[in-house]
């Protein structure tokens, strides 16, 4: 069963990735405005590029929930002090770093064809690059901290899911217009939910195969540093 | 004796070392100056100008200073490992904690203590038109940083790179704090200025201060073992 897990996850986010593909170019329409002049449906600035919609949003959900992943199993850590606990930490933390560039690419191409900026402080993607700064600094903690870099990155990842509130009244107080998502989903209607359904399913099978692999090379690479130690121990390695 | 009896003893320790060697007051009052003059040269000076950016220079300001000092507060622990000493010592570890946060605190106040009269002068900035408002932002925001600070600099006290490591995890965790510090300066320094905004922030401030002060009494035991 355990073994099977990474192939199983890791086929069915294969497959999800069609389907979602499929899905997102056939089967949903095209961002469509109502034209201010005329009163009729017109290609509004984002058209084509609204397809970005449905991973951008998949993985960002991906990335809020690494944080509260990250946060429980380091609490579990310092708890119990089973290493188990940290390994889920540190690899769903790992992996939620390279969503979360992806997070912040794809809202960035959406900023750039909804307002015509790289980037404006729109909410939504302030609290992405927050929490996903948060997650930057738990990996290099975990990279420079030497031996007790388990605990101290522990203690990032409760802070920083404890933090989560706060940042996102913070972002939400900002007298930012509302933002263009809103918008699509309304003129999207029904349509748009199977292809978000599905990339969400790719999104999280393949972010559940990847940390189950990291979980696994954590664990190796410790069995090989005991291995390596006791060999020292023996005398037989030098 | 009472937990917070012995955690004033502790901070009334740390705090007579700090007096008596003036280390880390002189140097970042010293540093904070400079950053204020820094600041002269490198932004405009015109009314408006000023207005907007002098919140964002006050905590920055803020948050340079308290970051060193913070480092520099926890590397005296370590030099004698007098830090395992405290551990060890028949006091519980939370004394510990409120002592060590609440000399931080005072540590970073007294450099905001400095800087802003200094950032008003120079920099001919508008901040004591509404002085209590503001000594209760910096107030906030200076116990915020003391408290989230204690914890990790007590955490990183025995790695290599903690220098380094101290302000990688403080900024992003203290993004709020700055953010509503920043927020409540600028309402209170517009040439309108907004004491309801102001005050909006405040109490954002200080619930974040108890959220998080609850948090670190609540894991400071488990993070900080020898």
């Amino acid at each position: 069963m355990k073994k099977l897990a990474v192939p199983v996850f890791s086929v069915l986010g294969a497959i999800g990735f069609v389907v979602s593909i499929y899905l997102i170019f056939m089967k949903t329409g095209l961002e469509y405005g109502v034209d201010e002049r005329t009163g009729r449906l017109a290609g509004s600035s984002l058209f084509f590029n609204q397809k970005i919609f449905y991973f951008h949003v998949a993985q960002a959900i991906v990335l809020f929930t690494a944080v509260f992943v990250a946060g429980i199993s380091s609490i579990l850590f310092l708890w119990k002090r089973r290493p188990a606990f940290d390994d889920v930490a540190s690899a769903s933390t790992e992996v939620a770093v390279a969503f979360g560039a992806a997070v912040l690419v794809t809202g960035s191409i959406w900023a750039k064809a909804a307002w015509d900026v790289w980037w404006n402080w729109e909410p939504r993607l302030t609290m992405s690059l927050l929490l996903w700064l948060i997650l930057v600094g738990y990996v290099l903690v975990r990279r420079f901290a030497g031996p007790s870099a388990d605990r101290v990155a522990a203690g990032m990842a409760i802070f920083g899911m404890v933090g989560v509130p706060f940042i996102y009244t913070m972002v939400g107080a900002d007298s930012h217009p509302p933002s263009g998502v809103n918008g699509v989903v309304l003129t999207l209607g029904k349509r748009l939910l199977p292809a978000f359904l599905a990339s969400m399913f790719t999104f999280f099978a393949w972010f559940i195969a990847l940390v189950l692999t990291r979980i696994q090379s954590t664990r190796d690479e410790r069995e090989v540093r005991e291995l390596r130690e006791q060999g020292l121990d023996l005398g037989v390695l030098e | 004796m009472s937990l917070f009896r012995q955690a004033a003893r502790i901070a009334w320790k740390d705090l007579r070392v700090e007096l008596r060697s003036k280390e880390i007051v002189a140097t970042m009052i010293f540093f904070g100056a400079l950053l204020v003059v820094i600041y002269s040269f490198a932004f405009p000076h015109d009314d408006k100008a000023v207005r907007s950016s002098v919140p964002g220079m006050l905590w920055v300001a803020i948050a340079f200073t308290g970051t060193i000092a913070l480092g520099r507060a926890f590397d005296r622990e370590r030099e004698n490992d007098t830090m395992r000493a405290l551990l060890l010592s028949p006091v519980p570890r939370l004394a510990v904690f409120l002592g060590k946060a609440v000399a931080m605190a005072a540590l970073v106040l007294s450099v905001a203590v400095i800087v802003t009269p200094l950032l008003a002068l120079f920099l001919d900035a508008p901040l004591f038109d509404y002085a209590g408002e503001l000594a209760l932002v910096v107030v906030l925001g200076a116990l915020g940083i003391a408290v989230i600070g204690s914890v990790f600099a007590a955490t990183l006290l025995k790695v290599r790179s903690r220098d380094v490591l101290l302000p990688v995890i403080l900024y992003p965790l203290l993004v709020p704090l700055f953010v509503a510090g920043t927020k409540t300066t600028a309402a209170l320094v517009q040439v309108h200025p907004n004491t309801e905004a102001a005050w909006y922030w405040i109490r954002f401030l200080g619930i974040y201060d108890a959220a998080f002060l609850v948090l670190s009494l609540w894991v400071f035991e488990s993070l900080v073992i020898e």
